[in-house]
């Protein structure tokens, strides 16, 4: 059994809450006690039958002040597969929200009312979702109960919908007709639908390969730690402990460390207190080093014919996420893994229109959710690749110097 | 491409995941603790600390604050846990909190110190100036887990602010603070219970013995089953029943219910879990119940 992490994108309104509802109490993932509860909150507001979307209500602070944390995790398995849903709510401070959910995810599910048809929010939804790379896209096009199932309908939003995005790098988009509410094609097929066949959403959901979405080719272990046991029986033990983020390492390979350069042999790979001869990505793992070398935390060990970037200047694209603007000239930390460098904005390119894509003068400043182009100056050399290239290589994240709040995405594209 | 295909098993993943945190726990802080309980989840979270660390020790000590209501089986199993991993262990008393701040000592039938468990908890993080507290609660507990982070920050006084948390991106953790603020980091907040149970029947794990069937004296209260000990009150025209028992969590001796059970080991707690489709909070925790909203409260108050 595996995992698939997704994210839901759309508007309360296009019946996402009942879409992650029904996919919980379709696959048996909601216990007895917590339906009761629901079955009391639906009749408290009215309702005969339980109310899907009350599933996933928030808590009572969010009610209160009327506002939305950024993201709330579900969790379901079937007997294929563990899933996490990364929930984000649809509306304010949307970008910031998606973005979190989106980097962690291998398949977002774009909702669509079928009446509305393809509008602005939906390209926005999709285009956020190319940004971030994920590696899936499934349109949903909800609500066919209100459009009398039809099948020209759902065509005609699946043809709008490949013109508006003829122009994005998405890998594959899944289309799939549903009724949240009344659970037609989410987890069961519908007979109300019978010229549509292709997959459920949970089917679908839960045979899309999952293992490529990780690189398999460049192998890259960032240092987390160094295990130096303080016992005469491991004295010359120094043990570089992390996890694989791409790739594979073994026994006798030759390794490079950066950013220093220097070369040596892996000696041993210790997995679960046991020695392995090899190991790969995603796995936490200890590596033992032929030669006694200084590396420690924020180090990178990689295959000696499988260099990274190695660069104090980086071409980012960067989701500003703060109440206070960025400027050219900021100075910030930047965290990449376990490494943490101070870094400054060189300059703001351009920011980019995340509901068409086209490119703006940023007038060197960024607000809370731009998206920008931007060039930053490290005062370390970092070992990256490029987002594109390497997800698990080519993101990080900026630090506040002085509030230490997360600020900003970063996405490297050079 | 490569031709090699990866076996990529979600018990793996989780796995790997949870020792990514410790470890950035033990590269990020310079006193970070573990808090133990004494139940599955933490003792879950000295198993992966074990695979995170060794042949090297801890790089923070176990701290356990002690009700004076936990189960006499749970300690005994604290204790030699501690004795055959080698590691620190540290014990603070609620009793002690009680008698130094001059609280009221709560009162009632079943008289829970649960929400006591905060003072003593913040006291400790000031003594020991701790700036990391790992524990092992998990987002599907309930929905103000689920809309926390994996590195929690919290103030001076212990505090969540929903609001105000930081973004969590990718598997890159912030774990920036100034001086008197804490953090708290839980990696296995992406587990659920039953995959805490697989995990324990993968690995083999050990666990006190009330987490399995065997006949106790319950108390009936409300409809629950409330273990017959010195720290309730026990009226005459109570109903004490003897029934086969087992504990689904692990807490305070009279704010856990027991619930009627045969399982005898970890498949059938499984299989037992599987079945019932009741939540662990909903199936044991008497004290959550007390307002819809129990745990969101606690939690701001800085209680885990």
């Amino acid at each position: 059994m595996d995992l698939l992490r997704f994210i839901t994108a759309g508007s309360v309104d296009d019946g996402k809450s009942t879409l992650i509802g029904r996919l919980l109490y379709d696959t048996e993932s909601i216990f007895i006690d917590q339906i009761q509860a629901l079955q009391r909150a639906s009749q408290q507001k009215g309702g005969q039958q339980i109310d899907l979307a009350l599933i996933t209500d928030g808590l009572r602070a969010e009610r209160e002040q009327g506002i939305t944390i950024d993201v709330a995790y579900k969790y379901f398995s079937t007997p294929h597969r563990k899933f996490i849903i990364a929930d984000t709510p649809g509306h304010i401070q949307y970008t910031r929200n998606m973005i979190t959910g989106a980097s962690t995810a291998n398949l977002a599910i774009i909702l669509v009312d079928a009446r509305q048809g393809v509008v602005e929010q939906t390209l926005r939804h999709t285009i956020v979702a190319s940004i971030m790379r994920i590696p899936h896209v499934v349109l949903c096009i909800n609500k066919m109960d209100l459009v009398d199932y039809s099948e020209d309908r759902f065509y005609e939003i699946v043809h709008d919908y490949q013109q508006a995005i003829s122009k994005l790098q998405l890998n594959e988009v899944y289309y799939i007709p549903i009724s949240a509410l009344h659970g037609d094609n989410v987890v069961h097929k519908s007979q109300r639908m019978p010229w549509y066949t292709g997959k459920p959403l949970l089917p679908y959901l839960e045979e899309i390969p999952v293992t490529l979405d990780i690189n398999i080719d460049l192998g890259r272990f960032p240092v987390q730690y160094v295990i130096r046991p303080q016992e005469e029986a491991y004295h010359d033990y120094r043990g570089y402990a992390g996890k694989i983020v791409s790739g594979q390492f073994h026994e006798g390979q030759q390794v490079t460390i950066w950013p220093s350069g220097w070369n040596s042999t892996i000696q041993r790979i210790e997995r679960n207190q046991q020695t392995v001869s090899m190991a790969y990505a995603p796995q936490s793992v200890v590596i033992l080093l032929k030669d006694d070398l200084d590396i420690g935390r924020g180090d990178m060990i990689t295959p000696a014919d499988q260099p990274p970037i190695l660069t104090q200047d980086l071409e980012v694209t960067l989701c500003w996420m703060d109440s206070s603007p960025l400027k050219t000239g900021d100075k910030l930390l930047l965290q990449h893994g376990p490494a943490l460098v101070r870094c400054v904005v060189k300059s703001i390119d351009y920011k980019i229109d995340i509901n068409t894509l086209s490119q703006q003068d940023a007038g060197g400043k960024l607000q809370l959710n731009d998206v920008a182009r931007v060039h930053l100056r490290t005062a370390k050399p970092l070992a990256v690749d490029t987002y594109a290239t390497n997800r698990a290589n080519g993101a990080a994240i900026l630090i506040h110097e002085t509030s230490f709040n997360t600020v900003a995405a970063c996405l490297i594209e050079a | 491409m490569s031709s090699h295909t990866y076996d990529f098993d979600y018990l793996d993943y989780l796995e790997s995941e949870a020792i990514h945190i410790l470890r950035e726990v033990a590269g990020q802080f310079e006193r970070p603790a573990l808090l133990f309980s004494g139940g599955k989840d933490s003792i879950t979270l000295v198993h992966l600390a074990l695979k995170a660390f060794r042949p090297g020790k801890f790089p923070f000590p176990l701290v356990h604050i002690d009700t004076g209501h936990n189960f006499p089986e749970v300690l005994a199993f604290r204790d030699a846990l501690v004795e055959s991993i080698g590691e620190k262990l540290i014990v603070r008393q609620v009793e002690d909190t009680i008698r130094q701040k001059n609280l009221e000592p709560p009162k009632g039938k079943l008289a829970s110190r649960n929400f006591l468990q905060a003072y003593t908890l913040l006291d400790t993080i000031e003594e020991f100036e701790f700036d990391a507290c790992i524990g092992g609660a998990r987002r599907d507990e309930e929905k103000a887990r689920a809309k926390e982070r994996i590195f929690s920050v919290r103030n001076e006084f212990g505090e969540w602010d929903p609001r105000l948390q930081r973004p969590e991106l990718w598997h890159i953790y912030n774990g920036k603070i100034h001086k008197g603020e804490n953090v708290r980091v839980f990696p296995i907040s992406n587990w659920t219970e039953l995959d805490v149970w697989h995990y324990i029947l993968r690995e083999n794990i050990q666990l006190p013995a009330i987490y399995y069937a065997h006949r106790r004296q319950c108390l009936v209260y409300e409809g629950q089953l409330v273990a017959v000990s010195p720290h309730i009150q026990i009226e005459p025209d109570d109903v004490i029943v003897e029934k086969m028992v087992r504990f689904r969590t692990v807490g305070d001796m009279n704010c856990t219910a027991a619930i009627e059970s045969t399982a005898q080991t970890t498949e059938d707690i499984i299989q037992e879990i599987l079945s019932s489709r009741i939540s662990e909070r909903g199936a044991t925790r008497i004290d959550d119940k007390f307002s819809e909203a129990a745990m969101e409260d606690r939690k701001k108050a800085g209680y885990f």
